[in-house]
């Protein structure tokens, strides 16, 4: 009797080593809601992170933050006191990752963000030390279209973005790229996502006669400001942004948005790229394995920055589980430290190097200009 | 700005015009049918776009199960009806609930319209019943509460919808090709084809409602049942009817508008709201009852809208939805208001 009480007890106390053994990660992404063809591929691309990290189980919690701010913190919160999570993936767009910094840091909980903003990770402080982003930043975008820019003698340009955050961050960085190259930025005007006619707008700017037209929109939203170009006969150069580059926007851009030119995270010309680029093998790795399981041509670069939070994630799960147990703040907090000192972890979009004041670790490799030819991505140079 | 631009800027205005005008007559239709401020006419909107399509990349519309999954529910809801003893009348629920949405159902696994008038046919056939349907299901229960219940349902069914469509389509948009892809210059105004087709085939639908509530039997009863209900019943006016007939109007007038505006702009699942806002605006402006001032206001939103995007783009919006607050002030002095006795 007395034996069998041990026996019960013992096994009951593995249990629950077992249980807190298990490494936890809390996903909040955006499926539904105005941000989900960003956030579907996101959360299709947990599906194919490991089960299994360093001999340990990895259990993902997945939850939809609907591209809403309030519910982003509502599941992080959710993440964090109901699932005691080791680490917290998303969000997919800037606002919500915005408003979950608060969460992590207080919980000393590390977070990958899957948004674009630099300010999601810049200028890392006592709340921003938890928090870690993959997307490129839109100055190292923003430099890149001002280069090809000056590179093939573009002197004035007109800009036409989102009227929200991303058209506003764009315009600010664009214009200070701009200013470095020498480049005029002669007109700007705005657009919502829903509009159903940008002829006001775009009459405006071709009437300031500009050599060149940067689109800042996300999606096939974005196709719109070109297709009005384009009835107005407009002929110059039209500049996107890497917030178009899914197949979507092909399939909607149609033949109006040939030629068009945009910085982009390797992974979209992954199979183009030459053998020796650093990112081609990483940047396939994903793709393959995203279209094995969900069918050829699915991939979107979107997916491709959930698969990098993924990687960070591998990489310093496996260097934090020689510190500490998961499930406790040691482990968090070695987790955390291991993030910041991710060392060449090649990704779908770029080369990853964590340093105490840099969040994100891509540089220029996390980049390559494409144009649109006969309807499909083409890698021009880096 | 030169003369040039003004005038395109106003050919663009008239265009989206023409569109904010059908919905505008829609949703005072039904409102004055029915009392429902019909909210989900957007998603109609999209519908109509989104079916077309999935229609011309040769996938099987997934709004077709909608409308008989609605279907089979509302035969289920009379069935239930016939055994409380109420009087159903069987040829008006089977037209709605089974021999369209199976036609187009037919239709779309048998045929497979390839040719664009053939398409065009089909998507609203497959969006016309669902009209009726949403009556059935959700307002016709709660026929007698006041505006403010069924404004309410309206707005949870726009949700349920705009969701429904998420899955339908997917988050991406789709543009379907021009019905016209003729291009001229008159005047030094360059024209395309599809403007005029925008607003010929407004005009057209909006002459053909004039004439229907003018010179119809049908649409003589409509207006009898919109100034007076009970005075209508009394007169053997069906009122189910009535709200078979205008949702089935506002299903189809959505219906076409999204297949007019397709072409113009990238419809998402969730488009059709702004547009049907737009419509709203305007139908406000001829304080819901009249068709004439609806109309005249969709102009007003129209190039209020076109010229707003060239003086100032960041502020358009703002714009066009604070022209409904002078309106509702300048209408709330004028009027006299009567507390409606429901």
């Amino acid at each position: 009797m007395k034996w069998s009480k041990t026996l019960i007890a013992t096994a009951l106390a593995m249990a629950c080593v077992s249980v807190y053994a298990d490494i936890t990660v809390g996903v909040t992404v955006s499926a539904t809601g105005p941000a989900a063809s960003l956030g579907i591929p996101e959360k299709n691309t947990i599906e194919l992170m490991p089960k299994l990290i360093g001999g340990q189980k990895v259990n993902y919690i997945v939850l939809d933050d609907a591209s809403d701010t309030t519910t982003a913190v509502t599941n992080t919160r959710k993440l964090i006191t109901e699932h005691k999570v080791d680490v917290i993936l998303g969000s997919t767009i800037t606002p919500n990752s915005l408003a979950m910094i608060d969460l992590a840091a207080e919980s000393q909980t590390p977070m990958i963000s899957m948004a674009a903003s630099a300010r999601i990770v810049e200028p890392v402080d006592a709340k921003k030390r938890w928090v870690f982003k993959t997307p490129q930043n839109d100055i190292m975008m923003a430099l890149a279209i001002a280069q090809h820019m000056s590179a093939v003698g573009v002197k004035s340009v007109a800009f036409i973005g989102f009227a929200d955050a991303y058209g506003e961050g764009w315009l600010q960085e664009f214009q200070k790229a701009a200013g470095l190259k020498g480049i005029q930025v002669v007109g700007v005007e705005r657009y919502n996502r829903t509009d159903t006619s940008v002829t006001g707008q775009v009459l405006k700017l071709v009437s300031a006669r500009p050599d060149a037209i940067l689109v800042a929109g996300s999606g096939t939203p974005a196709a719109l400001p070109q297709k009005a170009l384009k009835e107005r006969g407009y002929t110059g150069k039209v500049y996107q942004t890497h917030g178009v580059a899914n197949n979507d926007f092909l399939r909607v851009g149609g033949k109006d948005v040939e030629d068009t030119v945009l910085p982009a995270g390797p992974m979209l010309v992954a199979a183009q790229l030459p053998a020796n680029h650093p990112v081609r093998k990483s940047a396939l790795d994903y793709v393959n394995a995203y279209e094995t399981k969900f069918g050829k041509g699915s991939v979107s670069t979107f997916g491709g920055h959930a698969w990098d939070a993924g990687v960070l994630m591998q990489r310093a799960v496996s260097e934090a589980l020689k510190k500490a147990q998961p499930g406790t703040p040691a482990f968090r907090g070695a987790l955390r430290d291991a993030l910041e000192g991710v060392k060449n972890a090649p990704g779908a979009h770029g080369i990853f190097n964590m340093t105490a004041g840099d969040h994100n670790g891509l540089d220029q490799r996390g980049r390559v200009m494409v144009t649109i030819s006969n309807g499909t991505w083409k890698y021009i140079g880096d | 700005m030169d003369a040039q631009i003004a005038l395109l800027l106003a050919q663009d205005g008239i265009v989206n015009g023409a569109i904010y005008a059908l919905l505008a007559l829609s949703l005072v239709l039904v409102f004055s049918v029915t009392r429902v401020i019909f909210v989900p006419q957007g998603e109609l909107v999209a519908f109509g776009a989104l079916t077309l399509a999935a229609l011309q990349l040769g996938k099987f519309p997934p709004t077709i199960w909608l409308a008989l999954a609605m279907g089979v529910l509302a035969i289920g809801v009379d069935l239930r009806r016939a055994l409380n003893g109420d009087q159903i009348s069987w040829r008006n629920t089977l037209l709605w609930s089974t021999l369209l949405p199976i036609s187009a159902c037919a239709w779309a696994t048998f045929a497979r319209p390839t040719s664009l008038p053939a398409q065009v046919a089909l998507t609203l056939l497959i969006c016309t019943p669902l009209g009726p349907l949403l009556w059935r299901l959700a307002f016709r229960p709660i026929a007698d509460a006041s505006v403010l219940v069924l404004l309410i349902v309206s707005v949870a069914l726009h949700g349920v919808l705009m969701g429904l469509g998420l899955w339908f389509f997917g988050a991406e948009g789709s543009r379907t090709p021009a019905f016209s892809d003729a291009r001229f210059t008159f005047a030094d105004l360059p024209f395309n084809g599809q403007s005029l087709v925008v607003v010929g085939v407004a005009s057209v639908l909006m002459l053909l409602m004039f004439f229907f509530f003018g010179r119809t039997m049908l649409g003589k009863a409509l207006r009898a049942t919109a100034m007076n209900r009970t005075g209508a019943r009394l007169m053997g006016i069906p009122t189910g009817l009535a709200g078979d007939l205008s949702f089935a109007m506002a299903a189809l007038i959505g219906a076409v508008s999204g297949l007019l505006i397709a072409p113009l702009t990238t419809v998402y699942y969730d488009t059709g709201f702004l547009i049907g806002l737009k419509g709203f605006v305007a139908a406000i402006l001829g304080a819901l009852v009249s068709y004439p001032l609806a109309v005249a206001g969709a102009l007003l939103v129209g190039l209020l809208e076109a010229y707003a995007s060239f003086w100032a783009s960041a502020f358009k919006e703002v714009i066009v939805f604070t022209l409904i607050i002078p309106v509702l002030w300048w209408r709330s002095v004028r009027t006299h208001h009567v507390e409606e006795d429901e």
